[in-house]
């Protein structure tokens, strides 16, 4: 036994008393402040480096532009160009075709997870329909509905329904087979079983579906407006392509995704208040 | 046999699996008097939770009769509630709406008739509340308790359409000793009080003698009932009933016929020669 100092308690203390860092514990906790500047951070760094590269002139500005020039063409855009009618038209061409789709899923979905025969017909089907581009049928959707603005919805409806039904009907099976019958040794009758077991008990799954699916709406909108629009956020964001107007394609860009965050972060107040009985 | 109210009769039941047909219940035959608490013990296999299913009407049974009252079963029903090991409870509901779900169903709403019986039923649910000691819990949902207040609360909800038959698969199974002695009290108070009779499958011998007044023992391979055993206990129990002669005896012959049936041994000459590495 070389040197080797013995194990004196007051020098060191045990392990589970020093200050051990908490930050890299598998699934560990982290105090709500830590959390909050952490997500500041994250949110902040890639604005900064944006910054910095545009500001010491390493890009082209043409290309490139920096956020100073972003603001201010989201300014313009506000000021001259109708921005709240570009936000307006999009948020509608989204939430109509987010909510068609969500009247369809629902009890679509709802049918194909409590029912076999009716799984065993529609989900291979719809999982098929749902491998097919939505982007590939805007020919199609041109030639049956014209460039009207129902063919924006018709193309944002394609790309979330066939999704959206099928996560439905997961949520669905995913209610605890006890739960179910529970209900039935009680005496439910099938009506019952459906309206006061499975609904209630799927809602949060459900919501969270809406949440993620309403995201892909979204994503969907430059797509739909690729047809023949004269008018929203995408239909923007194609334009100034054409005209090189890279700092009005970040603008575009930044504020869908901002739009989105605020969309998702709704969704998450409203099932935190409406499920405030469930554990975290 | 005139006076029972369960009489199974040659049951049998098969499972199809894709490739072949397993025997899960074999000419099961029993007789339950009113008030009785039957326990079920066996190796796993043996088809005990199957046969609990299927008397509460979630599962077919393949050939033979079942009889409640000389009325055979047809699915589910009002008369026989069922208590499961867990996850049974509503999450969304409170304490008190998850003892009162049974009263938004159909088959019990059609029974209302005046406001008497509202009364009644909102005083039953206060006593069932009470003899669970759930007072302090009521307006809690069940997330925020424990697995033993679960149960609690799962039990009374089973309890308040006034069941003739309590079905109970395992229903201590995940709860740790010391609240499941609780529970074993509070179950025989229950069935003291409600004259309920009681069906109990479990893999927990003493917790079989110590609540039944028969002990059926089933075999697996295939599902079958090997014997059944009286116990000889008096209708109130006491935790040191445990430690008495009789309750020993008795707890050795069953484990070491459970042993016996299970088809599975340990060769222990065998395993000390590994462990020697001869």
């Amino acid at each position: 036994m070389n040197a080797k100092v013995p194990y004196d308690p007051v020098k060191a203390p045990p392990r589970a008393l020093r200050r051990k860092s908490t930050w890299w514990v598998v699934r560990g906790t982290l105090p709500q402040r830590t959390s909050m500047i952490l997500t500041i951070i994250g949110l902040c760094t890639p604005f900064l480096i944006w910054w910095l590269y545009t500001a010491a002139g390493l890009a082209n500005p043409l290309f490139t532009p920096g956020p100073g020039q972003v603001i201010e063409r989201i300014w313009g855009w506000w000021n001259d160009e109708g921005l709240l009618t570009d936000i307006g038209i999009s948020t509608y061409r989204v939430m109509a075709a987010f909510s068609i789709s969500a009247v369809i899923a629902l009890p679509l979905g709802l049918y194909i997870g409590t029912f076999r025969p009716v799984q065993s017909m529609l989900e291979p089907l719809i999982d098929f329909i749902r491998y097919m581009p939505a982007v590939a049928f805007i020919p199609l959707v041109m030639l049956w509905v014209g460039i009207a603005e129902s063919s924006k919805i018709l193309i944002i409806f394609i790309g979330t329904f066939f999704q959206m039904v099928l996560m439905v009907a997961e949520d669905v099976r995913r209610v605890p087979m006890t739960q179910i019958e529970t209900a039935q040794t009680m005496g439910a009758n099938r009506s019952e079983l459906i309206r006061l077991v499975i609904l209630p008990s799927a809602r949060p799954a459900i919501l969270d579906t809406l949440r993620i699916t309403v995201g892909w709406a979204w994503t969907y909108l430059v797509v739909a407006e690729l047809v023949a629009a004269n008018s929203g956020l995408g239909y923007a964001i194609l334009r100034a392509q054409r005209y090189m107007h890279t700092d009005k394609i970040f603008a575009g860009i930044l504020l869908i995704g901002l739009i989105g965050l605020l969309t998702d972060q709704a969704f998450r107040w409203a099932g935190r208040r409406a499920f405030h009985w469930q554990k975290r | 046999m005139d006076n029972s109210c369960i009489s199974i009769r040659q049951v049998d039941k098969q499972f199809e699996t894709r490739s072949q047909t397993i025997q899960a219940l074999s000419n099961i035959n029993l007789e339950v008097c009113p008030n009785e608490f039957i326990t079920f013990v066996g190796a796993s296999g043996c088809g005990k939770s199957t046969l609990l299913r299927i008397l509460a009407g979630l599962e077919t049974h393949s050939s033979g009769d079942i009889l409640l009252h000389d009325q055979p079963i047809d699915g589910p029903g009002v008369d026989r509630a069922m208590v499961f090991q867990h996850y049974s409870l509503y999450p969304w509901m409170t304490v008190m709406q998850n003892i009162k779900f049974c009263r938004q169903l159909k088959v019990i709403s059609d029974t209302v008739y005046s406001q008497s019986d509202v009364e009644a039923a909102g005083g039953r649910a206060d006593a069932l509340l009470n003899l669970m000691g759930l007072q302090a819990s009521t307006e809690s949902y069940p997330s925020q308790l424990s697995g033993g207040m679960q149960q609690r609360v799962a039990i009374a909800r089973a309890l308040m359409p006034r069941p003739d038959i309590l079905l109970m698969d395992e229903p201590f199974g995940a709860l740790d000793a010391q609240t499941r002695e609780v529970m074993h009290d509070l179950i025989r108070h229950v069935h003291q009080l409600e004259k309920s009779t009681i069906l109990f499958v479990t893999h927990d011998v003493e917790e079989a003698i110590y609540l039944g007044s028969r002990i059926v023992l089933m075999a697996p391979r295939p599902g079958r009932v090997d014997s059944i055993f009286d116990v000889p206990l008096p209708d109130r129990r006491h935790q040191d009933m445990k430690l008495e002669p009789e309750f020993i005896e008795l707890k050795r012959k069953v484990l070491a016929r459970i042993r016996e049936t299970s088809g599975v041994q340990t060769d222990l000459d065998q395993l000390s020669r590994l462990t020697q590495g001869a």
